[in-house]
């Protein structure tokens, strides 16, 4: 029989990847916002690409959730608990940064949708940023007791290396809601070279964060040190890729940047999950208390019935997922059409 | 466990998780509802071409819209919410109790947030068979992820197919938790009762507009579909109340008492059922109580002699099966709200009979005396259901897991003062969401519909550079 709790590891990690590749570079373009759009129009330019595929990249971190606690229940808790005020405040950011998409056309007046714009940008700011932090603490482990039981404030899980981390990943995700931009922004636009420019500074940070979190990683916390040779491929991958942008950007070749910011990010995203295995979460207080993969997973039946489902149903997601892109691949101009926030319904 | 405030760890989660739940379902059974009446209008429209149904589709489309957003985001609270505040909960059923969420994921929101997307923003990108098909595709998702939902609540309510096995209830047999009878039974309760919520709000708006004599050739189309679902859904939600009822006496019995306040089985040969009472806990019985005879062994066996058992002989039962502790619910918020539910459930169908009625007699153009009180309408069954929860769900404290798991040992090792603060955000999160929601479902009901070239705010879509120029 196969290894089902490694497999379901496997594919929380892929859920996971998916997630930061998807709501990524929705969080980058909230972020962007103010720094590139100058008009009205512009504005509603950035939000309309991402207009109809936030909600269901959104989906995949309710996926990953969902999946995390049936495959692997101990986890589950532990970990939220562990970091309920993290936690808290990305829920509190999800809910408004939904809201705000949604309801900042509803009214053109000014202090309404300066109010959702405002909202707009800390609500993706505060997930990208946590998000990172989050991982840090998953991979570097916390005070944990018996049956994961938190022993632990908040201070412990504020530390160098999960600002690091936030950072690496908040860099990360506007350099890729950057390249985002370039790939479904109007070429003649000037906010697309505004996007180039802000590609190329996010690249910058992106960079050197990304870098020093692995390197502190690696040297300070001791993390990565019992990877082979197949594990090192995936950290490889996501150097590579990192400078591959710098490539892209100089040549103005934006689907190949594109391309390889997601691709950084999944590979990233991997690497950070190959080093879950074989313990999921280390406790710092012993190792008697680490969640491991075996010991926190689900029994064989439940996860049995949740592989038959997966592979039933995640290629269909895939499909109309992509459908749902290729339906609104047009790049999205800033410059002309209807005035401001202004639909129309019932025309046929 | 320290306090604050005099609140305990566990008291604030309680707090905490009803306030997200109840705030969650005042926008989950709109969605469901109104997914399947939008769904209805739009093949009208498609099926007669008639521009004023499409336009009339556009305008209740742009109010569901107003009303997913907050319904999607307000859910992944509840998700989050079991591994944060819940830890000893997940732990002991996730086995069990993450498969139906994950298969909601996977088998419902993808399919909801994807083609809601699409009907709303590629109306003139995608043909119009294939906006018809999302739309259903939109009403099947919300439908099927209420089922899901559901039948992982019924399994808390009455746990099948299990074992328990180093300290987790692990799962036996998948196919008893899909078909437990009680899942079945409520969802059939959760999803009539969806129906009427949606139903009242559509009757209220087309009212509203058939009153001013404004596009009544279309508003006369969306009032006949919204009086056909609220027939369907407040006679369904009767009868399937009525069976829930049933069997509670045999899976709860502790939670039927405490709905009808019995505190000791009657004497006699019949069980009467109480109308008004003022229950204690302290007592251990009612303070007053007025009751009609044989009712009760209606509600509870379909029978005129029947009788169910008290809460006092329940307690005592529990007490030599599970150990000394206080198995009793707080009876009196279980006892009112109930009969809440109850009235306002006879209250739904009443005013529907009487539409249907007119409807008969050919006056259905004209909202009637009844007026003022259909506007009102779209509050009620958002408050049966409200009260529907509070009965259900504290009727059968102290369990968090039927005869399994109690809410006291499942509950996260959290320091209060954390809990205290995500409460007092999401409360204030959520009255400025509630505020907002209202707000443009109003205005944006009342202003109607307009003539297809006039422009009206909403969530706009974007502008795509024209076919031919280069991508």
């Amino acid at each position: 029989m196969p290894d089902l709790p490694t497999l379901w590891l496997f594919l929380i990690g892929l859920t996971f990847s998916i997630y930061f590749f998807l709501d990524g570079f929705t969080f980058g373009e909230g972020i962007l916002q103010p720094f590139l759009a100058r008009r009205e129009r512009e504005r509603r330019a950035m939000i309309g690409t991402v207009g109809p595929f936030w909600a269901a990249n959104e989906v995949w971190i309710i996926l990953g959730a969902g999946a995390i606690f049936a495959a692997f229940p101990l986890w589950y808790g532990t970990l939220m608990t562990a970091l309920y005020p993290m936690f808290t405040l990305i829920l509190l950011s999800l809910i408004g940064r939904g809201v705000a998409f949604e309801y900042r056309g509803e009214s053109s007046n000014v202090r309404w949708r300066t109010f959702w714009d405002v909202t707009s940008f800390v609500t993706n700011l505060l997930p990208a940023f946590l998000w990172g932090m989050i991982m840090a603490n998953m991979v570097r482990g916390l005070p944990l007791g018996s049956s994961g039981r938190y022993q632990g404030g908040v201070s412990e899980a504020i530390n160098a290396f999960s600002v690091l981390g936030g950072l690496a990943t908040l860099s990360m995700f506007i350099l890729h809601g950057a390249t985002f931009l370039l790939l479904r922004l109007d070429q003649a636009d000037p906010i697309h070279a505004r996007a180039r420019h802000a590609a190329l500074t996010a690249g910058a940070f992106a960079t050197l964060f990304v870098l020093a979190f692995v390197y502190w990683g690696f040297i300070q916390e001791a993390l990565f040190r019992s990877f082979g040779l197949t594990a090192w491929l995936f950290p490889a991958a996501a150097a590579i890729n990192l400078l591959l942008i710098w490539a892209a950007l100089a040549r103005k070749k934006d689907t190949l940047a594109f391309a390889a910011t997601g691709l950084t990010i999944v590979f990233a995203t991997a690497t950070i999950f190959i080093n879950l295995h074989p313990v999921l979460m280390p406790s710092t207080i012993g190792d008697a208390y680490s969640l491991t993969v075996q010991n926190s997973a689900s029994e064989p039946y439940t996860l049995r019935l949740m592989t038959y489902a997966s592979l039933f149903f995640l290629p269909l997601i895939l499909a109309y997922q992509g459908w749902n892109f290729w339906v609104f691949r047009r790049r999205v101009t800033g410059h002309d059409a209807a005035e401001d926030g202004q639909a129309v319904y019932g025309q046929t | 466990m320290n306090e604050i405030l005099g609140f305990s760890t566990l008291d604030l989660s309680r707090f905490q998780f009803a306030t997200t739940s109840i705030f969650h379902y005042f926008f989950v059974p709109f969605t469901v509802g109104f997914a399947l009446i939008i769904a209805v209008l739009q093949t009208l429209a498609y099926r007669s071409g008639d521009p004023k149904l499409e336009n009339l589709t556009r305008f209740f489309g742009h109010l569901f819209f107003i009303n997913f957003a907050v319904g999607v985001v307000t859910g992944i609270v509840q998700e989050f919410q079991f591994g944060m505040n819940w830890q000893g909960f997940s732990n002991f059923v996730g086995n069990i109790f993450g498969v139906p969420l994950a298969l909601e994921v996977l088998m419902a929101f993808f399919l909801e947030s994807t083609f809601l997307g699409l009907w709303w923003f590629g109306k003139d990108r995608i043909p119009a068979w294939a906006s018809l098909a999302s739309i259903w595709i939109v009403a099947a998702g919300t439908t099927i992820s209420a089922f899901w939902i559901i039948i992982a609540n019924a399994w808390m309510q009455h746990p099948v197919g299990f074992e328990i096995k180093n300290g987790r209830a692990v799962m036996t047999d998948a196919w008893a938790i899909v078909t437990n009878p009680k899942g079945l039974e409520w969802f059939a309760h959760i999803w009539t009762g969806s129906l009427t919520v949606a139903a009242f709000f559509v009757l209220a708006v087309s009212a509203y507009h058939l009153r001013r004599r404004a596009n009544v050739e279309a508003f006369r189309v969306s009032f006949r579909v919204a009086l056909m679902t609220a027939l369907i859904g407040s006679g369904g939600v009767i009868l399937a109340g009525h069976e829930q009822g049933q069997s509670a006496v045999r899976d709860q019995p502790m939670k039927y008492a405490a709905f009808s306040a019995l505190w000791d089985a009657p004497e006699g040969n019949q069980m009467p059922e109480s109308l008004i009472a003022l229950p204690s806990n302290d007592a251990r019985e009612n303070r007053f109580e007025l009751s009609v005879p044989y009712v009760g062994s209606f509600l509870a066996f379909n029978n005129f002699t029947d009788k169910a058992k008290g809460i006092n002989d329940l307690q005592k039962e529990y007490e030599a099966k599970y150990g000394p502790g206080n198995y009793t619910p707080w009876v009196w918020p279980v006892y009112w709200s109930f009969r809440v539910m109850v009235g306002l459930g006879f209250l739904m169908l009443l005013v529907t009979l009487v539409y249907v009625w007119r409807w008969r007699q050919g006056k259905l153009d004209d909202p009637g005396r009844l007026y003022p009180l259909l506007l009102a309408m779209p509050l009620v069954p958002h408050l049966a259901n409200f009260s529907g929860w509070i009965a259900t769900e504290m009727g059968r404290q102290p369990w968090i897991v039927q005869g399994l798991l109690r809410t006291g040992d499942a509950v996260s090792q959290l320091n209060p003062l954390w809990v205290l603060l995500s409460l007092a955000a999401f409360w204030v999160v959520y009255l400025t969401l509630i505020g907002l929601d209202v707000f443009l479902l109003t205005r944006t009901a009342r202003a109607g519909m307009h003539e297809p070239d006039v422009e009206t705010p909403s969530v706009p879509a974007p502008d795509y550079v024209p076919e031919g120029a280069r991508l």
